[in-house]
């Protein structure tokens, strides 16, 4: 056997390292190494997160969108309404305008003809008074063919 | 291959340890022959041993040292890389194997497995190197060096013994004397057959420390043999050098994960009570 001290040398030695590993060299590196493996852990929910967060937000700006088109939609629809309200209120309002005038017209015209049938008749009545006393030459008793002139005055 | 005169001279003088001690005329001092040097007993110290040794383990814990105290949990560099890669190896190993909780598991598997890894690979080293850079350093052209202290049954022995003598700590420490002594006594053919299982149970306890340390000096003594048997065919050596070195790379780590791994299983047994053997 070829068994000495140095198995003992071999021993102390080896306890030394060991408790200079346990002390200095195992806690900083596993430690290290135990922190990154949070920091990705952590990384990857945070890059989770942000992609839950952007599809809501996409959604929802899909949502608002799909709303405002909607509300567009009503809105030029609301304004076609009232546009042809509007010009059909004016075509009734021209229509009306114009009735109304037409009307007035014709009224107008109605009471100048009255007027000159006023005028003409009375134009007559002497024409004729006049034409028969011409006709007689004598004077002819006013106040007895008055009545007689009228009503041959309103045949006209 | 130096000018030896046989085969089995170079052969024996690589084989021969750098040991101090005490020599036959009773004064103190390096042995300047193989027989010199199995004459001096217990009391002797294997100086080549253990200088690689420490020089080795000096470098591996430097190295780690050096990249714990500029360790970041940011981007590693390459060489936090590496280190990271060999103690997470580790600490993956020992979650899978190690059921207890005990802070030293950790340190202690990463600490064989490096330091044996380190000592094993002076084994790829051309086996003349080392000894011949001894032989210049100390100016004496006959000095003996072993390079690979792991082919010292005392360096090997050595791990062996610490590991055992940590098993009967922590046995007792978890179990108690008596739960300790008991797993002797009372297993695996309870109480009545006491004689015979003291008799199973000693010897495969004992075979603990023998195994760990013959295994991994077995085969690392035997690969140094092959290297130097190798030197000694001339030219051809170098095909068949570097053949034997691949294959060797293989062996060297596996021998060093070996030894992790029974370790963590031998502590796994000292912390788990009543298990049947």
């Amino acid at each position: 056997m070829n068994l000495n001290a140095t198995i003992l040398g071999q021993s102390i030695a080896f306890a030394v390292f060991v408790w200079f590993c346990l002390k200095y060299v195992w806690p900083p590196i596993t430690a290290a190494m135990a922190e990154r493996q949070k920091k990705i852990a952590d990384g990857l929910e945070a890059a989770d997160r942000a992609q839950r967060d952007l599809n809501l937000a996409q959604n929802k700006a899909a949502d608002e969108l799909r709303e405002a088109k909607v509300k567009s939609a009503e809105i030029i629809d609301m304004a076609n309404k009232r546009s042809n309200q509007i010009v059909d209120e004016a075509k009734d309002k021209a229509r009306d305008e114009g009735q109304r005038l037409i009307a007035g017209a014709k009224a107008e015209i109605e009471m100048e003809v009255q007027r000159a049938r006023e005028v003409l008749r009375a134009q007559v009545a002497a024409i004729a008074i006049s034409g028969a006393e011409k006709i007689l030459e004598s004077s002819v008793d006013q106040a007895a063919n008055e009545e007689l002139v009228k009503k041959l005055a309103s045949e006209l | 291959m130096p000018e030896y005169e046989s085969g089995t001279e170079y052969i024996a003088h690589h084989l021969g340890f750098l040991r101090f001690g005490q020599k036959a005329d009773g004064s103190w001092g390096i042995a300047h022959s193989v027989e010199e040097a199995d004459a001096m007993g217990f009391w002797a110290i294997n100086v080549d041993s253990m200088l690689m040794s420490l020089l080795l383990g000096v470098i591996f814990m430097g190295l780690f040292y050096f990249v714990s105290r500029r360790a970041t949990s940011g981007i590693p560099g390459p060489l936090q890389n590496a280190v990271e890669f060999i103690v997470e190896m580790v600490q993956t190993t020992v979650k899978s194997t190690f059921f207890a909780r005990n802070e030293l598991i950790g340190p202690l598997a990463l600490t064989i497995f490096c330091w044996i890894f380190m000592m094993n690979l002076m084994d790829l080293v051309p086996v003349d190197w080392i000894p011949l850079l001894a032989q210049v350093v100390a100016q004496d052209s006959h000095l003996y060096f072993k390079a690979v202290p792991t082919t010292d049954l005392n360096i090997t022995a050595g791990f062996a013994i610490s590991v055992f003598v940590l098993v009967i700590y922590y046995s007792i420490k978890v179990k108690g004397m008596g739960g300790f002594l008991g797993e002797f006594a009372f297993h695996p053919f309870g109480k009545w057959a006491l004689p015979l299982n003291l008799i199973m149970e000693i010897p495969s306890f004992l075979a603990k420390p023998v195994s760990l340390a013959l295994r991994l000096y077995g085969n690392m003594f035997a690969g140094e043999m092959i290297f130097m048997v190798i030197a000694m065919v001339g030219l051809y050596q170098l095909p068949l050098h570097f053949a034997w070195a691949v294959f060797h790379i293989l062996i060297i780590t596996l021998q060093a994960y070996l030894f992790m791994m029974l370790t963590i299983v031998y502590l796994n047994q000292a912390h788990t009570k009543s298990e049947a053997h």
